[in-house]
């Protein structure tokens, strides 16, 4: 098989080395990990396709990759896998300033596509935390969210038309540059957040948007959990939808002000970092709004940027929360169990109570705004007591995320770290049926086979 | 193979085990901005090490030369969110490839036994070959030589490496810094000045200027005699053995306790000593004081900004206003996290426009011995500057790293385009010191 497929790619597009395919054993995911039998670097839709062919051909399981950020396992090789890196997929095809579209292959980073949008004026708002180097290709994959989500959605919202290729190598074009398009099934939501165990995408139609005018940023700090929870309530109740609602949990703060000395106040229960953004006019007027919400439902303190600099100052608190986090031991696990917003108290108390009963470090931060937290696990893979009660916290965690009306996952996907809970969530009726729609586009089990659930 | 443990077994493994492999480091790598593979990504890399500390690999060819290619310019180490000591695994995979033996050659064991081990380790070795390479360049023989196309006959790499041979100065630190030199009025600070290897026999006049700036802000300056060679260049290539008698040597030449600063002027000189207390943490008798001597180390700009130096009230000779862009060295930036402080100590220049250029943190190339082990990539890197640096239209450009300022310069020199000066930004700073008059 690996002759052909130098055949048809050529010698530097097919890696075998093993020291070629090490470090492609694994993605973001902690513990993880399986080397695959060859990785390849297609550089069109064609050579994707023919790829495909020979994989099938070959009975050899093919993984779809990007850059390799994924924080479920989704592209980690499966045994005897075929690697499929679509990083050299990466140019921008075209910007139409005047349909607000993007044209780019799988393989251009999501920074890239914001870029290439902010220099023609217009605005790309998906900003998953690896924007830098996570592919626009891989965010399609995984439905990837960011900070943004509560006002602006995540990349699903921005999907108007994708090149997938199927499991048999045919190559489809979905979706166009019409806002309104109902000729047909939408294929493409099919393959949104997918996880590559559908087809393979290889370009996307991305929707832009006018560059907002203005932004203000603002932080508030609180001594009770509660009183965040109520201010984000009573902002909602404004009719008021801030760009960026994010939050930091207790032990965040202390591991943010340990790391960066920012001076944020070691006895806050909660920290709120607020961004609106828009028309000049209303962005003055709903910052002041919040600015009063903040401290009529309990800041200990709140923080109006005066200008860019300090807005920018405000902001590395919650920026540089999961570095913070990242260097307090040696194995970090990043969850993104995902809750009604209303229900975001209850389950930060939950998430507390568990890391204490299971005597564990969690650290949570997230999206205040759309409900969406990140329990983030600070722990030791080579301690295989710690590693067992971390996996009961999750469990438990998953649970309660899911009797609260949530989801496990609200952008990292389900790839291997979450399969044994799909189940739980989606009922009996649903699981069969995403079995049923596998079982239809990838006949032969080639397309990632093993994530998400098992056929 | 040596029946020695492997280094990376035995290194705290919890150091490997830092990388959470999320990948942010990718786009600050060189080597993986040039291939896109993921073993010329550090996360790559620290993966073959940790298969090797997992004996899940042996230390290979593959490997060495995997290891050899990387630039060690620690561009990850700033954009790694978990804090990963870069520095240490690097270090730690070159030697253990060197240990393997996994690339050796007699002609490559000697050229190593003769650089890292005579050249590098003795002063009087560096100052004989110098010498001759002094009066190779300045008697005529040069113009001769390659004038009679020599080089057409040899090795294409002799003639490359030829042309990257140092400029030799006419007088070598010793002879333009005195032992001890005192500032006018009182001294308020008591500094020791490291004049480098290369600083001192290519660019004695950086020393001087370093020495100058230091006088002219209240400080009495010691310069020690014929220093040896830090052993960076060792670290940096896998001869740990080396660089630790080096830093025992450097250690005991020089006694902190009677200096305010170590200065250095050199990015890679000083990123590597203030590791000094690292290197020697398993030596019991050296530990401690190679701790507190480490603990003295300043950067020259580093250390004016932090003494609150003075604004020159004159620009230096030449055109004014000038155009300066400010080229980061690997070991400043991403080594010592030294950004602000020379852009500070440029500004301070009446004149002096300073205009930044595209990826000012990037490597240029040079990287220790980078331009000679991998001419290639090395390459490519310092034209990837070059171009950035003309792209700003900047006369000068300031870097603080006498590696980053040969290439730099050879760079321009190759490429199409009007004269750029190259200057540390504390010659700049002394020139304008010495127009005040």
């Amino acid at each position: 098989m690996n002759d052909e497929l130098i055949q048809l790619l050529g010698r530097a597009n097919v890696l075998i080395e093993r020291e070629d395919l090490i470090p492609y054993s694994f993605d973001a995911t902690a513990v993880l990990k399986q080397i695959p039998q060859v990785v390849v670097f297609p550089r069109t839709a064609a050579e994707v396709s023919g790829v495909l062919k020979i994989a099938g051909r070959h009975g050899a399981p093919v993984v779809a990759r990007g850059s390799g950020t994924g924080l479920s396992g989704g592209s980690v090789p499966t045994p005897g896998s075929v690697v499929l890196c679509l990083v050299k997929m990466d140019r921008i095809v075209e910007l139409d300033a005047r349909n607000f579209t993007v044209r780019a292959q799988a393989g251009v980073l999501t920074q890239a596509v914001y870029d290439a949008a902010d220099a023609a004026g217009l605005f790309y708002p998906p900003d998953p935390g690896s924007m830098k180097v996570s592919t626009v290709g891989g965010n399609v994959a995984e439905n990837s969210g960011g900070l943004r989500g509560l006002k602006y959605g995540v990349t699903r919202d921005y999907v108007m038309g994708l090149e997938v290729v199927l499991a048999d190598g045919e190559i489809c074009t979905l979706g166009n540059k019409c806002v309104k398009d109902v000729a047909g099934y939408s294929l493409k939501d099919l393959f949104i957040g997918s996880e590559g165990t559908l087809g393979i995408v290889t370009e996307v139609l991305l929707k832009l948007l006018p560059k907002p005018a203005a932004r203000q940023t603002l932080l508030a700090t609180y001594g009770r959990m509660d009183a965040a929870a109520e201010t984000v309530s009573a902002i909602i109740a404004a009719r008021i939808v801030p760009c960026t609602l994010e939050f930091l949990d207790r032990k965040t703060i202390h591991c943010v002000e340990d790391f960066t000395h920012v001076g944020l106040p070691r006895d806050a229960e909660a920290l709120l970092l607020i961004e609106v953004d828009g028309h000049p006019a209303a962005v003055a007027d709903e910052a002041a709004h919040i600015q009063k919400l903040c401290t009529q439902n309990g800041a200990t303190s709140v923080r109006l940027a005066a200008d860019a600099a300090e807005a920018t100052r405000l902001a590395s608190a919650r920026r540089s929360a999961f570095s913070a986090l990242a260097r307090v031991k040696p194995t970090t696990i990043l969850e993104d169990a995902t809750v009604p917003r209303t229900e975001l108290a209850a389950m930060i108390r939950f998430i507390q109570e568990t890391a204490a009963r299971h005597r564990l470090d969690i650290a949570t931060f997230g999206h205040f705004g759309d409900g969406n937290l990140h329990p983030t696990f600070l722990t030791n893979e080579r301690d295989a007591d710690e590693m067992h009660r971390v996996e009961l916290a999750m469990g438990e965690i998953f649970t309660k995320a899911l009797a609260l009306g949530g989801t496990i996952t609200g952008e990292h996907g389900v790839g291997l770290a979450k399969k044994a809970f799909l189940r739980d969530q989606v009922g009996d009726a649903s699981y069969a049926l995403l079995r049923r729609v596998k079982r239809t586009l990838d006949p032969g089990n080639l397309l990632n086979p093993g994530k998400i659930f098992d056929l | 193979m040596s029946a020695a443990p492997s280094l990376l077994k035995s290194l705290d493994y919890s150091v490997l085990q830092q990388c959470m492999h999320c990948g942010l480091c990718l786009p600050s790598c060189p080597t993986y901005l040039e291939t896109g593979r993921e073993r010329n990504s550090p996360r790559g890399r620290i993966s073959l090490m940790r298969a090797i500390a997992d004996d899940e690999l042996g230390a290979t060819k593959a490997f060495a030369d995997e290891m050899a290619y990387c630039l060690g310019c620690l561009a990850c180490a700033t954009a790694c969110p978990a804090g990963v000591d870069y520095g240490t695994l690097f270090e730690t995979a070159r030697a253990e490839a060197e240990r393997s033996g996994a690339s050796s050659t007699p002609m490559r064991s000697f050229i190593r036994y003769f650089s890292l081990r005579v050249l590098l380790y003795r002063p009087w070795a560096l100052q004989l070959q110098a010498r001759l390479l002094r009066f190779y360049e300045t008697s005529g023989l040069r113009r001769l030589v390659r004038k009679a196309g020599i080089f057409a006959l040899l090795p294409r790499r002799v003639g490359e490496i030829e042309r990257q041979a140092l400029p030799i100065r006419a007088k070598f630190s010793d002879e333009v810094i005195g032992l001890l030199e005192k500032p006018v009025g009182e001294a308020r600070h008591r500094v020791a000045v490291l004049t480098g290897c290369i600083q001192d026999i290519a660019f004695s006049d950086v020393n001087r200027a370093t020495v100058d700036v230091l006088l002219a802000n209240g400080c009495e300056v010691a310069t020690p005699r014929a220093q040896s060679c830090c052993g960076s260049l060792h670290v940096h290539n896998g001869d740990l053995e080396t660089a630790r008698a080096l830093a025992r040597r450097q250690v005991d030449a020089l006694d902190p306790s009677g200096f305010d600063a170590i200065i250095s002027n050199s990015a890679g000189c000083g990123s590597h000593v203030k590791r000094y207390g690292h290197l020697l943490s398993d030596d019991p008798a050296y530990a401690a004081r190679a701790a507190a001597w480490s603990s003295k180390v300043r950067d020259i700009s580093e250390w004016l900004v932090e003494i609150g130096f003075r604004r020159p009230t004159a620009p230096g000779p030449g055109a004014t206003p000038t155009s300066v862009t400010y080229h980061e060295a690997c070991h400043l930036c991403h080594g010592q996290k030294i950004s602000s402080q020379p852009r500070e100590v440029l500004r301070s220049i009446p004149g002096v426009e300073l205009r930044e250029c595209a990826e000012a943190t990037m490597c240029c190339g040079s990287a220790g011995v980078y331009s000679l082990t991998q001419p290639g990539t090395a390459m490519w890197l310092r034209d990837r500057k070059v171009a950035h640096i003309r792209e700003t239209g900047a006369a000068v450009v300031a870097t603080a790293n006498p590696g980053c300022q040969l290439q730099i310069q050879q760079g321009l020199g190759d490429s199409a385009g009007g004269a750029v000066r190259v200057a540390h930004p504390v010659v700049l700073l002394a020139e304008a010191y010495r127009s005040e008059g």
